[in-house]
């Protein structure tokens, strides 16, 4: 195409991020149908949402949006929510519960399975007008997705060349998976994030536990999470999802003092909450892993940060939108108390986040500062170059390159140092 | 029969309430609060499903404290004034003393380049006392129509 902006990976380790990646549009495009179209599995919804026959959600995959339901056999199913007449989206509920799909248009009914099953005057009135008569409803069904679940976790693909979802996990993020959904859910309830920011720049955050400990001064200063404590970055063979993690108390303050000179802002070991606790841990596992940032190739992020556990769905509207759909839950057997402490500690993350409001914020302003510099390149340098590997320390973007090296690879874009655009 | 005194004081405390947050005020705002105070935002569609999740919530003024502590101290969020458009107050009962009360927000932020945006609109739905014949909230619950927050959630609503 011409004009189109010159889009180089100079470096085959992906420690440059060409800008252009965020801000052209041709290439959002191209995303909808390589990656989110592509063999990727995307997060659609979690069980516990759908838990009655004839249960439905609305989501979205990538810009699309989906319909899910629970069948009359409990099977579980996910549809473009596009109705196969003219195209009027069927569903226009976030949630609910029905026997059957009517688009509001011309009432053509489906059921659960997305089988079209009747049409309004099929005939027509009278002998005239009506369906022609090689018109076959048993040939018309919604456009479905395949679908796996995981413990209670509903992932879709829209490609029949996508691995098995288990494979394209892999046992690091399986591990991670059990771990978080060791026993059923229940629902807490949503919160919604508009971003004005590419949706790889959201990827990028969650793959940059180095900032974690700098942008995020609440973290840092009550010890949530400090560079200078045990954690890292686990990735899985591909290294397109990453594994945030670290473990409370496992740092002194010498190394805290040290690792934070010269910093602003960021540290500061005098700063005492008059309610503290919000900030207690109560541990659930025999491990002491306190914070776990899982983020899965291309749309979804699993947190639990101490007691705050939630997932983070990617759900784009441009190049440069986004939607960020939280779903908070604790789990089923949960008292009253827990609960409350996992809605006091909701107030940590989220839109409205003390940990993490700074975020969506975070996205904008680079996409502002990288609009017209769009033949410049980001570096990703720390935690070091070359192969892209599991780090031992919370100083570290490495996953930020696992997650290109794969995204390259859908998308057809060479790396290297004299590699270009096609 | 509501006296006039009361209405005009509950009126007055509501507008207050918006304007203290407006002028970034919000050490004085948080005079505005019983000690036992429940601050919260919550979304609009959360509650439509029943469902308990907050946008934010304080379930006592130290937690109240430690917010606007933290956006003082911590958090770096996006430069901004705030405007507050408060619609007609309702007071909707009186028990012992305490005034169920209700009004539409419209909640406008203005960035640094003057430019001004719908930042929410929803509804106060809050309980107010009245402590040595002053009027402060022991409940303030903002339900907000804007649950798609826009960037974040930094100064109260």
């Amino acid at each position: 195409m011409q004009n189109e902006p010159q889009l180089t990976w100079p470096t085959s380790d992906l420690s440059r991020i060409p800008y252009a990646v965020y801000c052209d549009p041709t290439i959002y495009e191209e995303e909808q149908d390589r990656i989110f179209r592509g063999p990727t599995w995307n997060y659609l919804a979690l069980d516990a949402e759908l838990p009655k026959k004839g249960d439905f959600l609305s989501t979205k995959v990538g810009e699309t949006p989906v319909l899910v339901c629970r069948d009359n056999d409990n099977s579980l199913h996910a549809f473009v929510n596009r109705c196969m007449h003219r195209g009027m989206l069927l569903c226009r509920e976030r949630q609910g519960n029905s026997p059957n799909f009517i688009c509001p248009y011309h009432q053509w009914t489906y059921d659960l399975k997305g089988q079209l099953r009747a049409v309004p005057f099929p005939k027509g009135v009278n002998g005239e007008g009506g369906l022609p008569k090689d018109f076959d409803r048993k040939n018309i069904h919604l456009h479905e997705l395949k679908i796996e679940s995981y413990k209670g976790v509903i992932f879709g693909t829209f490609s029949n060349k996508s691995e098995p979802l288990l494979d394209y996990l892999g046992p690091e993020v399986i591990y991670e998976i059990d771990r978080l959904f060791h026993k059923p859910v229940h629902i807490l309830g949503y919160q919604r994030q508009r971003i004005f920011g590419n949706w790889k720049l959201y990827n990028d955050n969650v793959r940059d536990p180095n900032h974690g400990g700098l942008l995020h001064m609440f973290h840092a200063t009550f010890g949530l999470y400090r560079l200078s404590q045990k954690g890292g970055a686990k990735l899985d063979a591909r290294g397109r999802h990453n594994i945030t993690w670290n473990a409370l108390g496992t740092d002194d303050e010498k190394t805290t003092e040290e690792g934070y000179e010269g910093t602003k802002n960021v540290y500061n070991a005098k700063f005492h909450l008059k309610d503290m606790s919000m900030l207690q841990n109560r541990t659930e596992h025999d491990d002491d892993v306190t914070l776990v940032i899982l983020s899965v190739f291309p749309n979804v992020v699993f947190q639990q940060i101490s007691n705050s556990l939630c997932t983070r769905q990617i759900r784009t509207d441009s190049n440069n939108r986004m939607e960020l759909y939280w779903t908070y839950f604790g789990y089923a057997d949960d008292d009253e108390d827990m609960t409350r402490h996992r809605l006091d500690q909701a107030n940590l993350v989220g839109p409205g986040g003390l940990i993490s409001m700074e975020d969506g914020e975070a996205v904008e302003l680079v996409q502002t500062a990288v609009q017209r510099e769009q033949d410049k390149h980001a570096t990703v340098e720390i935690g070091g170059k070359g192969k892209i590997k599991t780090q031992k320390s919370l100083v570290t973007e490495v996953p930020i390159r696992g997650f290109y090296s794969y995204y390259c690879e859908l998308m057809g874009f060479p790396v290297g140092s004299d590699a270009t655009a096609k | 029969m509501i006296g006039t005194d009361i209405r005009e004081a509950i009126t007055d405390l509501m507008a207050d309430f918006c304007h203290f947050l407006d002028d970034d005020r919000l050490e004085e705002w948080l005079d505005f609060f019983t000690e036992d105070c429940m601050y919260k935002v919550l979304s609009r569609e959360n509650e439509a499903s029943d469902l308990p999740l907050e946008l934010l919530s304080c379930r006592n003024k130290n937690m109240l404290r430690d917010r606007i502590l933290s956006l003082r101290e911590a958090n770096i969020y996006n430069i901004h004034y705030d405007k507050h458009i408060l619609g007609a107050v309702r007071i909707l009962e009186e028990k012992n003393g305490d005034y169920r009360v209700q009004a539409n927000y419209s909640l406008y932020q203005t960035n640094q380049d003057g430019v001004s945006e719908l930042f929410s609109v929803g509804t106060y739905r809050d309980l107010v006392v009245f402590d040595g014949g002053i009027p402060i909230f022991r409940e303030k619950i903002a339900v907000v129509d804007t649950f798609g927050i826009p960037r974040l959630l930094s100064t109260p609503i």
